[in-house]
């Protein structure tokens, strides 16, 4: 994780953390996990702040482009939050520096969230948020690698993030390199079979190095993921397939983070996440219905959206204060 | 009609064309260390088994997971390695078409894959294995670059080729053994320029892979029983196109007929004639190959036959089209 400003960091000379304490710890402690570390009080309220803009940035995206991906744009902000901001082993003057962690965002509709993300870390200019999905604009719905900086695959097409993170990994091990891949999938992406072909060649070949990180918000397009194509015992299926499994709730940063930590420290078995979310999160009339999957905003929504996401940063934040240490 | 499934070697002092590529690779595995293989559970059918004992570090089995293997691909490719990816032609042009074009297209990740077994050179294995459609796919995916060797040389030459030029390749080969058409590797292989095998005037036959050794031995019957003189063209790349060859060909010509083992649409013939459209001038043309309907069951010698995409039938193709009520003057100025 770099800082928000200034100078690149070099691997391993990342700020310390405050070390997690028991009252830290989350209320609902991810199962597999030994002990999570969670996240002090002054790097969760940090977190929380990041998170909010981007969170933000994303509404406001929506609404210059006129219509996007905010559902599950909003369900998966705080895994890509916490990854960026806490965990990734990258520089920010070099993007594309070899030895960097890689993240492979496998449900690549959610490009409405990245697109923000990768401005905000200064890679690309803020301004083309404004043009997203315009014609001739670099950035659009699935973003294109060669286009945005940042972007280590490009996606859009579902179950094609997976495999090519375990050729990432398989190529670390081929040079002897031991970056980090993030692969953030959606649930209902898991239909797809290439990407139980990937988890079982994730599984043979060991890549510990692969955290997959399922943003499991329940809704797909048509539905609900239980009505339109079961996913059943997600956690028991990736089991089956020689995976470590956490669920974490993935709306919690310190559970998150303490999940990936767990997931890093667990040598010699490839971990899958399992982040519970909710579709449209922080957003009242959008959460948890599958409609906004993809839509429009106009100005009437936009505002009641803005203030929605007030209301919820505003209780986030009091979350970290009164349970943070 | 030979009976059930049995691999012969038909010439055990000769290498079939995909052991030909399978020293070509170990070949290039010694010279770089950023060259890997992988596989769906075929190692052993597209003769990369060398590689694997060689380099087993830099070997990868995904099992029978076509999908897999060419996105794995495609991320071992972004993160610098130059992946060398064998399965079926049918698979890798269809099973894994989505990720042929996404993954490895798109993104322009430097993978190559070697498609074997291809047309209906496995012709015994049925419609399931043989791959009638593949060049149709890869010739309309952006950033790939098609390449059809005729024999074992042209297979080293292609593969070598291939790890040279950065950028993703598919290069279809034949199960079995190919007929020579060079005596060796060193005869000027170049990507988009086509071989010509045999001088002519009278009429220009251009093939590729098996059937560029059938075109040549029509030419040299036609020459003997005919007196033709018939020009023989390899377009070994399908593309980029030699469209200059094919140019030339109609000038001098002004009768075409191409041959392949793929459909008649969508593969050699519907690239050249294209490429004739494209001259503006008036042409005699037919293609020959397997027209737009599943091929049956058969040795692949016995199809090539079936499909009148053999020696007989060029000769036959040939015969018809230089029969064909076509102006053979030099002057386009009356053409209608």
């Amino acid at each position: 994780m770099p800082q928000d400003t200034g100078p690149a960091t070099e691997p391993g000379t990342e700020p310390a953390t405050e070390p997690g304490t028991p009252a830290d710890a989350p209320k609902s402690v991810p199962v597999g996990t030994a002990s999570g570390t969670g996240l002090g009080k002054r790097e969760w309220l940090r977190l929380e702040a990041k998170a909010d803009q981007l969170r933000r940035l994303t509404l406001d995206t929506t609404y210059w482009a006129g219509a996007g991906h905010i559902g599950g744009g909003m369900s998966v902000l705080d895994i890509l939050t916490v990854i960026y901001h806490k965990h990734l082993n990258y520089k920010l003057d070099d993007p594309v520096w070899p030895d960097r962690d890689r993240v492979i965002l496998s449900k690549g509709h959610a490009g409405i969230a990245y697109a923000p993300l990768l401005c905000d870390l200064g890679w690309n200019d803020p301004a083309l948020l404004k043009t997203f999905n315009l014609t001739n604009s670099p950035m659009g719905m699935h973003l294109d690698a060669a286009k945005v900086v940042g972007v280590d695959a490009s996606t859009g097409s579902l179950g094609h993030g997976l495999p090519i993170a375990a050729g990432t990994a398989l190529a670390a091990r081929v040079q002897g390199k031991d970056w980090w891949v993030y692969c953030v999938t959606g649930d209902g992406e898991l239909n797809e079979g290439s990407c139980w072909e990937a988890f079982m060649a994730i599984a043979h070949y060991q890549l510990d190095h692969v955290i997959t990180i399922v943003d499991r918000n329940k809704f797909m397009i048509d539905g609900a993921t239980e009505e339109v194509m079961a996913l059943g015992a997600l956690a028991d299926k990736l089991r089956a397939f020689g995976l470590n499994v956490i669920e974490a709730p993935g709306h919690s940063l310190p559970d998150l983070s303490a999940a990936i930590d767990a997931a890093k420290s667990h040598a010699g078995q490839p971990t899958a996440i399992i982040a519970d979310t909710v579709k449209g999160a922080g957003i009242d009339f959008m959460e948890g219905d599958y409609v906004w999957h993809y839509g429009a905003l106009d100005e009437a929504m936009h505002k009641r959206a803005q203030a929605s996401l007030e209301r919820y940063y505003g209780a986030r934040r009091a979350r970290a204060e009164a349970e943070g240490v | 009609m030979a009976g059930g499934l049995v691999y012969t070697a038909v010439d055990s002092t000769e290498l079939s064309t995909a052991e030909y590529y399978g020293k070509a690779l170990v070949e290039l595995g010694e010279q770089h260390p950023d060259v890997v293989a992988l596989t769906a559970d075929l190692g052993k059918s597209t003769k990369i088994g060398e590689f694997m004992k060689r380099f087993p570090e830099r070997f990868f089995n995904l099992g029978i997971a076509e999908q897999d293997m060419f996105g794995v691909a495609a991320g071992m490719a972004r993160a610098g390695l130059v992946p060398f990816v064998s399965t079926f032609a049918q698979f890798a042009s269809l099973r894994a078409g989505d990720q042929l074009s996404t993954d490895i297209c798109y993104q322009n990740a430097n993978v190559k894959v070697i498609a074997t077994h291809a047309g209906t050179s496995f012709g015994q294995a049925g419609s399931t294995h043989h791959a009638i459609s593949d060049l149709g796919v890869a010739r309309s995916l952006p950033n790939l670059r098609v390449v059809v060797p005729a024999d074992s040389f042209e297979t080293v030459n292609a593969i070598r080729l291939a790890y040279d030029a950065p950028g993703p390749f598919y290069i279809r080969i034949n199960r079995g053994f190919d007929h020579l058409l060079y005596p060796s590797s060193d005869y000027g292989f170049e990507l988009g320029r086509a071989v010509t095998l045999h001088e002519g005037t009278d009429i220009t036959v251009i093939a590729c892979g098996s059937c560029a050794y059938q075109a040549l031995t029509a030419a040299q019957f036609l020459k003997q029983a005919d007196g033709l003189s018939v020009r023989v063209i390899n377009m070994h790349t399908i593309k980029p196109l030699d469209a200059d060859a094919v140019a030339q060909a109609v000038g001098e010509t002004r009768r075409i007929v191409t041959v392949e083992d793929h459909n008649v649409i969508g593969g050699l013939g519907s690239a050249v004639a294209e490429a004739v459209a494209a001259t503006g001038k008036g042409c005699a043309f037919k293609r020959l190959g397997i027209a737009d309907h599943f091929a049956p069951i058969g040795l692949h010698e016995d199809i090539l036959s079936i499909e009148g995409i053999d020696s007989n039938g060029i000769i036959s193709a040939v015969r018809e089209v230089m029969g064909a009520d076509f102006e053979e003057d030099e002057n386009w100025e009356d053409e209608v």
